[in-house]
């Protein structure tokens, strides 16, 4: 019989790069001087599926290359082997085999045979070296002969299968079975709390056993019974105290144990003994984006109806329509709750980014001979999935920067009285509507005096009287780089600019701080999500143009007298002490109806610090909006950051504040 | 705009139902000023009548605007300023195609939707050396059907070209 099997190859991929990053989690967790068996454990069993999955799917290279991997962990995990870090390493290193022999798989390009080779060869050399077995004081890692089995009367055994256990074709029944052939077995099921049949899929496994085993039998022959479905369950197996408190043979408890601590709402999530990798323990789906891309824009259809609707209620005789009125209301508040819903789905946490840069670090650090610590806050902070994969390369480059530049070698850090080991720490937390990402280092700082010699010698303005934060700024200036040498890591002067541009095409800022000889503080300030905009709306002829509320400093009624004209057609309008140039925006959208120049209503808007004012018709209001893409069907148009769709279905362009302020001041000042 | 709704209805129900004929190719005829098109049935989305269109500043005249199609936004040429045929003019009766071309989603505002029509093999000649208002460029050849002449049009290059100022030129470079 022949199964087409390829229709998994992608859910296979997925998981094991899933696989391969817990395992790059735990061997950067991985202490030598004390030694976590389950730790070494979570790396074996993704190895395991692995090799398991490439060996199904005849990815022979895969299973080859993580078989010599296996064999290696299992060594360590049975304690014949002691963890040291150059053992550490080589086991990194062939993560990254794996990785790139998954890739190629998934590409269906031929892998760099010279790099696995290499790995391969310094794999089997470490297993063909004389097996140091671990220090006595290592705990033998499950799996192994037990520590303690004869004066044992039996064992303890929870068992918490995941919900998906009977899709890999387990039957718990069939392990309880064989667990029966081995003594007598009392066992004990519990159920979630509230289990609604309605809600519950018949395929899913909901129930969870405490079993007693009262057998000779030893840990390794109990565990052998769960051998199919380790991967699939939370287990735990305890020797039993000598003297057991009875217990009935088997009782069903129907929604027992709402009393106990498992909360209602999180039913199917036990805490179990062990900490598994995220999605392991919260059962979560794969979707594909696009899915998710369509949800949101129904769903934004729905507000709009719903919009249209609430306008024309608002019209109706509140008396004999108050059934109507009040189902309205009540569709109000749930597409807006709906709503809310749909935008949290593309959130991710901010782990998302951070997880990739312990090993990033662990690498560098270890290249620059530099001794870095990386401390995380804040990892759980959501944040919508576009502004998240968008943030990571600045992200990356800034982390990077701080290790290379910002932290000395321990040998200067000792000197500047410094602990040897420096600190990285990246903090995220939500402020407002925004999320602030922070990147703290506590090296050497900038140095004001370098920075601006660095800036003249690039014939860069830079005046003595520059403030401190006006200084910091200049390190962003295209090409900038006051390291001494170009490493290559970073300080080839490519970088900052782009930071900064990548942070501001994503409405957010960047600020820094330091101080010289403590360290540097890095602080983005980003919005929630690029979907949707504060905005006030404004109406220029028979148009409806959304302004950016971020933008926005104030409105303002020009007094005629205000308003001067400079040169040809340029004008500038006072604002208390200053002079703002002033565009019509009927002038610079050319759009038919309304004259130019006759109203004195004015918008002033501000970005990277310069201001502008803005001649509209009329201010209709503030709202949110849901922001859409110009360039999907269209291409993109001058001076608008894109659209949106107004209650009534029309649509309005939302004006982008950079380009208006970039664009139309050059020519004023000229 | 009901009455040219409800035309458009009967002309995708009428394709949906021929579309199992296995043997041509089916086009959606138009007219435009005297002249009568066709275009491949398979990138025509939907048929829609004009509606409140957001005027895009610094744009071509021919390029109406942006609508709301179900939430995406969808720009509108009118080919009848496009090619200076025929009258641009907006009432009930005004009608939209809706292409589906290049990954994208474009209005055409017409003179009218007449048909759906198979042609054969035989029934299609190749396109002159110069033609009507349309660029022989874009003329994939002459529909032959009775006392009708049909100018087949190749959409998606008409409408992926660089005086459509439909698309960015990077879009364009991608095609």
């Amino acid at each position: 019989m022949s199964m087409d099997l390829s229709r998994f190859h992608q859910t296979f991929f997925e998981e094991s790069f899933e696989g391969l990053d817990s395992m790059e989690a735990a061997l950067l967790r991985l202490d030598p001087a004390d030694v976590d068996a389950e730790t070494i454990n979570t790396i074996f069993r993704a190895a395991h599926s692995i090799k398991g999955g490439g060996g199904t799917f005849g990815f022979t290279a895969v299973s080859a290359f993580t078989h010599l991997l296996e064999t290696l962990l299992d060594q360590m995990r049975s304690g014949r082997r002691a963890v040291v870090p150059e053992l550490v390493n080589l086991l990194l290193r062939s993560v990254d085999a794996v990785r790139e022999l998954l890739q190629a798989a998934r590409d269906g390009r031929a892998a760099n045979l010279e790099l696995i080779a290499g790995h391969q060869l310094a794999l089997e050399q470490a297993l063909a070296g004389p097996a140091t077995p671990a220090v006595p004081t290592v705990v033998v890692a499950a799996g192994g002969e037990p520590a303690v089995a004869a004066p044992n009367r039996g064992w303890r055994i929870r068992f918490a299968p995941h919900p998906g256990l009977f899709r890999s074709g387990n039957d718990p029944l069939r392990i309880l079975r064989e667990l029966s052939g081995l003594g007598q077995l009392r066992s004990e099921v519990e159920l979630p709390a509230p289990l609604k049949l309605s809600a519950t899929v018949a395929e899913e496994s909901h129930a969870r056993w405490q079993l007693e085993l009262i057998s000779g039998a030893s840990e390794a022959e109990v565990r052998e019974a769960f051998a199919w479905v380790e991967d699939d369950c939370e287990l735990e197996i305890t020797a039993l105290a000598p003297v057991a408190e009875a217990r009935p043979a088997l009782t069903l408890i129907q929604g027992g144990r709402a009393e106990a601590p498992v909360a209602a709402a999180s039913a199917p999530r036990w805490t179990g003994p062990e900490r598994r990798g995220g999605n392991e323990a919260t059962g979560s789906i794969r979707v594909p984006t696009d899915k998710i891309d369509v949800l949101i824009n129904l769903v934004g259809e729905l507000v709009i109806t719903q919009a249209m609707l609430a306008q024309t209620g608002a019209q109706l005789d509140p008396v004999a329509n108050e059934r109507l009125l009040t189902a309205l209301a009540q569709l109000d508040r749930n597409t807006r709750s709906l709503q809310e819903s749909v935008m949290g789905i593309r959130m991710l946490p901010m782990d998302f980014v951070f997880s990739r840069f312990p090993r990033m670090i662990h690498d560098l650090a270890g290249k620059l001979g530099k001794q870095v610590r990386l401390e995380t806050q804040g990892a759980d902070t959501e944040l919508d999935k576009s502004v998240i994969e968008k943030i990571a390369d600045p992200l990356t480059h800034l982390v990077r920067n701080a290790l290379d530049h910002g932290i000395e070698t321990p040998e200067q850090r000792r000197a500047a009285g410094k602990p040897e080991e420096g600190v990285i720490t990246l903090a995220a937390s939500h402020r407002g509507g925004n999320i602030i990402i922070e990147i703290v280092d506590d090296g050497r700082g900038l140095d004001r005096e370098r920075i601006l010699a660095k800036a003249r010698s690039q014939g860069l303005e830079a005046a003595d009287t520059l403030s401190d934060a006006e200084v910091w700024q200049l390190i962003f200036a295209p090409g900038f780089s006051t390291a001494e040498v170009i490493t290559d890591v970073s300080g080839r002067g490519v970088g900052m600019d782009v930071v900064k541009k990548n942070i501001l095409a994503l409405n957010g800022q960047v600020e820094l701080a330091s101080q010289l000889g403590r360290g540097m503080r890095i602080t983005i300030r980003l919005p929630l999500t690029l979907a949707i905009l504060d905005g006030m709306s404004i109406a220029v002829g028979n148009e409806v143009f959304i302004v950016p509320l971020a933008a926005v400093v104030e409105s303002l009624q020009a007094r005629p007298d205000d308003v001067k004209t400079i040169g040809h057609s340029s004008r500038v309008v006072r604002v208390r002490n200053e002079l703002v140039p002033l565009i019509d925006l009927h002038e610079l959208v050319r759009l038919p109806g309304g004259a130019v120049g006759e109203h004195n209503l004015c918008i002033l808007i501000e970005s990277e610090g310069r201001k502008l004012a803005l001649g509209v018709d009329e201010l209709l209001g503030q709202q949110q909006v849901v922001v859409k893409s110009l360039e999907s069907n269209y291409r993109r148009v001058p001076y608008m950051s894109g659209a949106t769709i107004l209650g009534d279905g029309r649509v309005a362009l939302i004006l982008d504040a950079a380009e208006l302020v970039r664009r139309t001041q050059p020519a004023i000042a000229a | 705009m009901d009455t040219a709704a409800t035309e458009a209805r009967k002309i995708t129900a009428a394709a949906d139902s021929r579309s199992d004929i296995a043997a041509g190719r089916e086009y959606l005829t138009f007219t435009l000023g005297a002249e009568e098109y066709g275009v491949d049935i398979l990138k025509v989305q939907e048929i829609r009548g004009y509606d409140a269109v957001t005027r895009i500043p610094d744009a071509p005249d021919f390029i109406k605007g942006v609508i709301n199609l179900r939430g995406t936004i969808v720009p509108v040429v009118d080919m009848r300023l496009k090619f200076k045929l025929g009258k641009a003019e907006y009432n009930e009766f005004t009608v939209m195609i809706i292409l589906n071309i290049a990954r994208r989603v474009v209005g055409m505002v017409v003179d009218g939707v007449s048909d759906v029509l198979q042609l054969t093999a035989e029934q299609i000649r190749p396109a002159p050396e110069f033609g009507g208002a349309v660029n022989t460029r874009y003329i994939t050849g002459l529909g032959a059907l009775d006392q009708r002449m049909l100018i087949l049009v190749d959409i998606e290059k008409l409408m992926s070209g660089a005086d459509m100022a439909l698309m960015d030129a990077q879009a364009q470079s991608l095609q």
